[in-house]
């Protein structure tokens, strides 16, 4: 297996992760989509400087990982190519904030290290949501709830073969990098001279995989809507569950639970 | 069932690929397409179905292809593609197989129903929950059929059905072929498999007919398909 194969395989992999079943899989989609939603917006909400209030977000994606049998470890490997992106976003911010803002240990941490931390977090929480979303939920049930939501149809087709089409790229890509390969044994990555017509084909082969498929889904009748599997009803609970969710939430970011907890040891 | 009438079509301007052809396929019969690389098989079907559109007519059952008529004409046709990657895109072999009957409003029941007939029936029952990317070839090209079938189409249309299989598997496409009772128009430069599977013979030069006949007849003119880059069968070559 090449790495584009190996990349490839984690894609079905995802399948295989979000058909398991545990209680979080048992959820109803939508209330799973929602919490998400609300998770990452309660997260991002955080002050940039509110490291210690943003912290004990932290346990809600944990406990769910706990719960739904995926291993932390797994959603950390998966997204080790996104990760450093999401944590490089902060990086400036020590150079061009420099005052003092809090003292640890005896040394003064500057405003800038704060924030730099407190975005890293923001990032690697919401990845770690989204992940647990995706690894939980299939992405067909999870179309089916964004429709019910009624998000229009296109994007949520567009979600769909975007997601379905990043497979075929990654093969088209697998084949000619091993053809490339193959005809220039012992040289690391492409060169730089050979990028330009290698995405070019790239496309074109993609382009022509494309149009078949499409072809072959208007043979069998598709226009411009999926049939999804249907989604069973929303319940009680999933209803209750949400709206634990929402109101954690809120407690989290409204109520400083560090300095809570803080004030009634001193206390 | 099929019928082409003066079509001409041209990928670019000026290059005519398929010239003034015109054929009649009726309800039941089995045709093989044959012809060189290139010969424009291909662009036959893709025409018949509407994906490509040129001059002259093609009927589908007695209509005639149009904006109209598209969706009635494709809700006839089944269409095997050459490579079954691109026609299998959904997950799992079973989310293809009610793909289609979906679309043309059956309930998810009959659906279920209709996958485990045809399942059956092909002997793939394995197969059903198995991922498109971890079939082997063979697999891929049978559950690619199943796929086809599960709509109940009237006519079926194959392209290079036995391409890129071993002897074993290209064995089993052909046996399923053969069981098929629907129309079909079968394209391939395997003429063994066209004079196992189907009685008459189209044979395109250049997007021209350049023979239309009794399988038997033309798969054994030597001349003729020497003529047209092919070679007898196997099987009328020995004696
Ligand atoms: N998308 C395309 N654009 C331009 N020319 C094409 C395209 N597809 C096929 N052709 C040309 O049309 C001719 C017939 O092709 P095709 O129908 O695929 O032949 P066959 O299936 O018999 O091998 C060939 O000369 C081929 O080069
Ligand atoms: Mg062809």
């Amino acid at each position: 297996m090449n790495k584009m194969e190996k990349a490839l395989h984690e894609l079905t992999e995802m399948d295989d992760l979000a058909a398991r079943s545990s209680p979080v899989h048992a959820l109803h989609p939508t209330a799973k989509l929602l919490s998400t939603i609300a998770y990452i917006i309660v997260t991002v909400s955080f002050d940039k400087y509110d490291l210690g209030g943003l912290f004990p977000m932290l346990l809600w994606p944990v406990l769910l990982f706990e719960i739904s049998g995926i291993p932390l470890r797994t959603c950390f490997y998966k997204l080790r190519i996104v990760l450093p992106l999401v944590m490089a976003v902060g990086l400036f911010n020590p150079l061009y904030d420099r005052a003092p803002m809090l003292l640890l240990g005896g040394t003064a941490v500057s405003g800038g290290v704060v924030s730099m931390l407190t975005l890293m977090l923001k990032g690697v929480f919401c990845l770690m949501a989204s992940f647990l979303l995706m690894a939980t939920t299939p992405i067909d049930s999870l179309c089916a709830a964004l429709r019910r939501l009624h998000v229009p149809g296109m994007l949520v087709t567009l979600l769909l073969l975007t997601y379905r089409y990043v497979g075929v790229m990654t093969e088209e890509l697998a084949i000619m990098t091993d053809a490339y390969h193959l005809r220039a044994p012992g040289q690391k990555g492409i060169h730089v001279s050979a990028w330009g017509s290698f995405l070019g084909q790239l496309l074109l082969r993609s382009m022509d995989r494309a149009q078949e498929l499409y072809g072959s889904m208007q043979l069998r009748g598709y226009h411009e809507h999926f049939h999804y599997a249907p989604i069973r009803a929303f319940r009680l609970p999933d209803g209750l569950y949400t709206l634990a969710c929402g109101a954690a939430f809120l407690l989290l970011r409204f109520v400083n639970l560090g300095r809570l907890l803080g004030g009634l040891v001193v206390r | 069932m099929i019928e082409f009438q003066h079509v001409r079509f041209a990928y670019e301007k000026g290059r005519e690929v398929i010239r003034d052809l015109s054929f009649r396929i009726a309800r039941g019969e089995a045709v093989g397409l044959i012809g060189a690389n290139g010969a424009g098989k291909s662009t036959v079907m893709k025409l018949a179905l509407g994906l490509l559109s040129g001059e002259g007519r093609i009927l589908i059952d007695g209509e005639e292809l149009n904006r109209q008529t598209l969706a009635s004409a494709r809700r006839k046709l089944g269409f095997v593609l050459q490579n079954s990657d691109n026609q299998m895109f959904m997950p799992t072999v079973y989310e293809d197989m009610i793909f289609g009957p979906l679309n043309y409003m059956v309930s998810r029941e009959e659906a279920d129903r209709r996958v485990d007939e045809v399942l059956a029936r092909l002997d793939l029952q394995a197969l059903k929950h198995r991922h498109n990317h971890r079939i082997s070839g063979g697999e891929k090209r049978m559950a690619a059929i199943a796929t086809i079938l599960a709509m109940e189409p009237e006519a079926i249309l194959m392209d290079e059905p036995s391409s890129a299989l071993d002897p074993c598997n290209r064995r089993l496409v052909i046996n399923t072929i053969r069981g098929l009772e629907q129309t079909k128009l079968i394209s391939s430069h395997d003429l063994d498999m066209i004079l196992d599977t189907c009685s008459r013979v189209i044979l395109l030069s250049e997007g021209r007919i350049a023979a239309d006949g009794p399988a038997e007849e033309i798969l054994r003119d030597r001349a003729l398909l020497e003529r047209n880059h092919l070679e007898l069968p196997l099987r009328l070559a020995g004696g």
